[in-house]
Parts: C-alpha cells; structure tokens; sequence
C-alpha cells in the first residue's frame, strides 16, 4: 500500500547524514604517510552504497505500486487514504513489511562494510609485504 | 516473478560491473539499485507467502503475465534513471561537446 515510504524516509536521512559527513571530513585538515597502504574505505563511500540501495529500491517499488494504482498523482495521492480502514490497513503494512524492508537492507549494506572492509586489510597487507620484500 | 526478473537484472548488472569496471559509467550505481528493489521485493513476498502459504507458488497465469510484464517494466526503469543519472554527470563530455557543436 505505502510500505515503500519507509526505506523512502530512511534515504533522505541516509542522504543529508552523508552529505553532513562529507562537509565536515572536508574542513578537517589530513594527514597522508604515503609509507602505508591505506585500508579504509570513507564511511561517506559506504554510506552512498547504502542511499543508492534504498532510493533505488524505493524508487522501483513506488512504481509498482503506481502500477497496482495504490499511488495516485493527485490529492491525497496514496488510495488507501481514501477511507479510515484503509489508511489504518496502510499504517500497518508500512509498520510490518515496510520496516522489515529499511532494516533488511540495511543489514545487507552492513554486511557488505564489514566484507569490503576485510578485503581492503587483506589486498593492504599484501601491498605492504610486497613493498618490504622490493 | 517481479522479484525473480529483479533479482536477474540485479546479477547482470554486478557481473557486468566486475568484468567491465569502469566507475565513471556507474554500473556499481545501477547494480545497487536493482539488488535494493530486490531486497524490498523479497520482503513484500514473505509476507505474500505468510499470507497464502503453498498457493504462493501456484500464481494464476494471467496474474504471472502481469508480474512479469511488470518486472520487465521495472528493469526499463532502473536503466532509464541510470541513463538519466549517466547523462547528466556526462562522464565522458560527449553531451557538453555536442551542445558546444563539437565533434563528440
């Protein structure tokens, strides 16, 4: 019904946290050892994966309920407004399904941090040992 | 079937973006968004399937048509709102050469 709302509001909070980030990382002065390798991926990259999961998937499922005609471009444009059932029906799938949707997908962007996080050290680590050993 | 024609789009999309990586065209952009509407989708078919348990499985055709003209549908849209997205950042200046009269 609007269940897409929830990872909807989720991506405009991603969106302004990241872009909150980026001003602040770039009025931090930084230091560079070029002797290192770095193996740290800007939490700012991680958290653009994170919006581009969740605008995109929003963006796709509010069509399909454009499709399903459960999105109307004019006032109040969700149907299920139309009556007091419905909206509470709507309440509760947005409560249930669209939640379940925000937090799975966030749990699928935290699982692919922590795996693009070991493979940074790991490609790091070999960088420096080839680098000692030259 | 919407789920399962997202779920390819999203595979081809990650494959292309592992052989042919080349960022500046944002195929990692587009994959995100088709495995985010997956993701959405699979939640939407737990509950579907909460709800009609084996009948789940055994869709009518005529709803399957439906499902599948909408998946193809919403394959469209993921690669117009890259393609959109691409042309505006015009990575390679073809488009800002062109309107300048350029040969692009």
């Amino acid at each position: 019904m609007a269940c897409f709302l929830v990872p909807t509001a989720e991506a405009v909070i991603v969106t302004l946290a990241t872009k909150i980030k980026e001003k602040s990382d770039a009025s931090k002065p930084v230091k560079v050892d070029a002797s290192k390798v770095s193996d740290k991926i800007p939490f700012t990259r991680k958290l653009k994966w994170l919006s581009g999961m969740l605008w995109g998937g929003s963006a796709l499922l509010a069509f399909e309920h454009v499709w399903h005609g459960e999105v109307t471009p004019w006032f109040p444009f969700l149907t299920a407004m139309g009556s007091e059932a419905d909206a509470m029906e709507m309440l509760h799938e947005m409560a249930t399904a669209g939640v379940m949707m925000a937090v799975l997908v966030t749990a699928v962007w935290g699982v692919m941090c922590v795996a693009a996080d070991i493979i940074m050290k790991k490609s790091a680590k070999t960088e420096t040992v080839k680098g000692e050993a030259a | 079937m919407t789920l399962l024609i997202t779920v390819f789009a999203a595979i081809t999309a990650t494959i292309v973006w592992y052989f042919k990586n080349q960022s500046k065209y944002m195929i990692g952009t587009l994959a995100l968004m088709y495995w985010g509407a997956s993701i959405m989708w699979f939640v939407d078919a737990i509950f579907e399937y909460a709800e009609l348990q084996a009948e789940f499985f055994t869709p009518a055709a005529k709803d399957m048509l439906n499902d599948a003209f909408l998946g193809v549908s919403v394959v469209a849209l993921g690669l117009i709102i890259w393609l959109i997205i691409l042309i505006m950042k015009d990575p390679d200046g073809k488009l800002r050469k062109t309107l300048q009269g350029q040969k692009a």
